[in-house]
């Protein structure tokens, strides 16, 4: 049975994660901001499977509550087997562009918020000496895109920061795992015109999360096919890619 | 996300564009925006039905699929109260272990809650216990013009049973109690029993229908003459092995669409040649886990695509009791003759437990259920059997339909207008639109 804390809880990604993990009987923390939606999903996992639900409803934008909320978990939970961290905004890119205040505002709840929760929960972990965070970074971490490279440089800060966090704590038996995923049918996504073929379900990538999380996988990349196209589309010459519509 | 959605017979062609919804507070939001753009929509459980009733007349429909929440349950009395796109496969996989089961399941789990309630499905034990809509306790139904209605038997009695094979048309369904049925064992103890022609089947269904729980006939249609309407007659009971097991399953799946249909007369006949000629022995008795015996076709995910680009129909009638046998001969005659049908020739005897939903389709009598590719031969071969049907005072089920007439459909569903009373303004259906007018 493991101890589970859900930052963005109600994310349609972490909501098929913890369904997952309710079958096998976890106990579980969530946070989220909507107090209704965390209750509706209490009593799904209750239903499910699960040993316990804790909830607690925080704006995670709020990084000066952060040491408060990871003690009220702690003190829940006593001891926490994985965080997965998965709140995030999709920015609008054009008002990113018009607004500095806008951009620094995104990149506060995608990177300093994530950034700042992974700082205190790396220490919790690293004094127990165990322990799983699960970063829901994403693909556009891997290059700035001109179309949406406030989002994508929140996600390579999250990416590069894990990557360093990963390195520090595997010597105090604390692992981290960087989820990239690529299009997923969620709320975060509902209108673009994504080419759906490309598109996975939440469910899928949850699937991938929670055997990931279990084998100790350094990065995922979900679906797998992302890993090769992500690796095409660095080696792309600045050059040219800077002429890209992507 | 972009992605278009087709009915499951992928026929008739109308791409639907889906507007997901993923807790319950936005129903009445997307509801009240349909309102405010003059506009309608429909809701989309899973896309399993076959023809056109599952699709908007807007082609913009509400995807239900993203509440997938259960809201409480009760082992001790087996009572399950979950949001309506959570599908029959999740019931079954949570169910289970406790020694719970579904009460009434189609041929494939891979529908929503929502969606078997707006089409009253019906499954193998018919006869035992009549249609699902039999097995809801309450459901509560958003509406654009009224807000939430929490439904039962006696609070709202008429939207009750107007929304019990409803078709998605008087509001949409947020979430259902259902009954569960208790079992000592999810796997089947079956008797399967080859027949020669149709006069066996009904000799067959009367003798065991009525010590099993479950009972089906595969019918191979190519046969003719002599073989009209010879098969396979399956009937099933749970064991009481006390074993609960939700069986893990490796998932073969049709990647795409092939350009032209893979199913002709010729791997038909051999399919269904084959598919006879190996049961041997006029009578096998086996022991099958749930899900081969109940969803032999969810093995192989996106199945309907080896129709090809033009998709494909089924057409499903149900006969009344005393007209059964000469109907179903008729009807399997006139296929036989077509040349055309394929290895899915169902037969199923239904019950007489009435059910509480206004348009459900189930009566008792026979029921005959067989896909078609879709061809111009569908247009000549399908209104003789629709002649058959009517004359027999039978009728067709909305969920594979396609092509009845408004006519046909007025006369056989006389309550349409109580439905069409009480349908939500902003809810309309492609298939509705066509039987309500034409
Ligand atoms: C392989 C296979 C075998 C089948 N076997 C059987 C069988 O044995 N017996 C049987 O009866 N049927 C059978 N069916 C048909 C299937 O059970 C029905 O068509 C079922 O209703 C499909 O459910 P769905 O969730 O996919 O809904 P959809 O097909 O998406 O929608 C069906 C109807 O439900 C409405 N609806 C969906 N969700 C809601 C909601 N939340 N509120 C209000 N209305 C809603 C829709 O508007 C539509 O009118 C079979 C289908 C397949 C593909
Ligand atoms: N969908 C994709 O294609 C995709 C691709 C790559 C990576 N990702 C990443 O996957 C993660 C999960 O997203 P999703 O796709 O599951 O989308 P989602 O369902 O929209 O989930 C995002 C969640 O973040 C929460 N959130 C946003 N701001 C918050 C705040 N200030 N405080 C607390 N919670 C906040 C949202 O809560 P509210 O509902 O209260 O706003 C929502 O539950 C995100 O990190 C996203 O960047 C998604």
């Amino acid at each position: 049975m493991s101890n589970i804390v859900i930052f963005g809880a109600t994310s349609a990604i972490a909501g098929a994660c913890a369904r997952l993990w309710a079958v096998q009987g976890a106990r579980f923390h969530l946070v989220a901001r909507q107090a209704e939606r965390l209750e509706q999903m209490r009593a799904d996992l209750l239903a499910r499977g699960a040993a316990d639900v804790e909830v607690t409803v925080a704006d995670l934008a709020d990084c000066a509550g952060h040491a408060a909320l990871v003690g009220t978990i702690v003190r829940h939970l006593t001891h926490i087997d994985i965080a997965l961290i998965a709140h995030g905004v999709l920015p609008d890119q054009a008002a990113c562009e018009a607004s500095a205040e806008e951009t620094l505002r995104q990149l506060d709840i995608n990177a300093l918020s994530v950034i700042s929760l992974l700082t205190l929960l790396a220490n919790v972990m690293a004094t127990r000496g165990s322990g799983t965070l699960a970063v829901i970074s994403s693909v556009a971490g891997d290059r700035g895109r001109g179309s949406n490279y406030v989002y994508g440089a929140a996600k390579a800060a999250v990416t590069a920061f894990c990557d360093g966090l990963r390195a520090r704590l595997f010597k105090r038996g604390v692992h981290v795992l960087t989820v990239k995923p690529g299009f997923v049918d969620t709320p975060m996504t509902a209108g673009l015109p994504l080419p759906a073929p490309l598109v996975a379900s939440p469910e899928k990538v949850a699937s991938d999360i929670v055997a990931a999380t279990a084998t100790r996988r350094n990065t995922l990349y979900t679906p797998w096919f992302w890993r090769g196209v992500m690796a095409v589309i660095r080696l792309v010459p600045e050059g040219l890619f800077k002429r890209m519509k992507l | 996300m972009s992605a278009k959605r087709y009915s499951w017979g992928r026929y008739p062609r109308y791409p639907q564009t889906l507007r997901p919804v993923s807790w319950r507070d936005e129903v009445p939001v997307a509801l009240n925006d349909t309102a405010r753009a003059g506009t309608t929509t429909l809701p989309w459980g899973n896309g399993r039905s076959y023809g056109d009733s599952c699709l908007a007349a807007s082609d913009r429909v509400l995807a239900m699929g993203g509440l997938r929440r259960v809201m409480s349950v009760d082992w001790d009395a087996g009572i399950l109260r979950a949001e309506a796109g959570v599908t029959l496969a999740d019931i079954l996989a949570l169910a289970i272990p406790h020694g719970w089961f579904l009460p009434v399941t189609p041929g494939t789990q891979f529908v929503t809650l929502g969606g078997a309630v707006a089409n009253d499905v019906h499954g193998k034990n018919h006869h035992r216990r009549g249609t699902f809509g039999a097995h809801i306790r309450r459901f509560a139904l958003q509406r654009s013009d009224s807000g939430l209605h929490v439904c039962d038997a006696n609070a709202d009695p008429a939207l009750f049973s107007a929304t019990i094979g409803g078709l998605g048309l008087t509001g949409v369904i947020l979430w259902v109690e259902l009954q569960l049925m208790p079992v000592t064992s999810s796997f089947l103890d079956v008797v399967s029993t080859r027949f020669g022609d149709l006069p066996e089947f009904f000799v067959l269904s009367e003798a065991l229908d009525e010590a099993h729980e479950y009972g089906v006939a595969w019918i191979d249609c190519l046969a003719r003459g002599r073989t009209l309407g010879r098969g396979i007659y399956m009937a099933a009971n749970h064991a009481d092995d006390t074993r609960l097991a939700a069986p893990s399953k490796r998932k073969l799946a049709v990647p795409l669409t092939p350009p032209v249909s893979l199913i002709n007369g010729l791997t038909l006949r051999a399919f269904n040649a084959l598919y006879y000629g190996r049961h041997k022995e006029k009578t096998r008795t086996y022991v099958s886990d749930h899900d081969r015996f109940f969803y032999p076709l969810d093995g192989i995910l996106h199945w309907n695509r080896i129709y090809g680009p033009h998709g494909f129909q089924q057409y499903q009638c149900v006969i009344p009791t005393a007209a059964a046998h000469d109907g179903i001969s008729a009807i399997l005659a006139a296929i036989a003759d077509s040349g055309t049908g394929s290895f899915l020739a169902v037969l199923k005897r239904c019950g007489d437990m009435p059910s509480p939903g206004l348009l459900s389709f189930p009566m008792a009598g026979t029921s005959l259920a067989l896909d078609f590719p879709e061809s111009k031969a569908n247009q000549r071969l399908f209104p003789r059997l629709d002649a058959i049907v009517r004359e027999a005072g039978g009728r067709l089920y909305a969920a594979k339909d396609a092509h009845m007439s408004g006519e046909d459909f007025r006369a056989a569903y006389p309550t349409w207008t109580d439905v069409e009373a009480l349908r939500d303004p902003v809810l309309l259906s492609r298939f509705w639109q066509r039987v309500i007018r034409s």
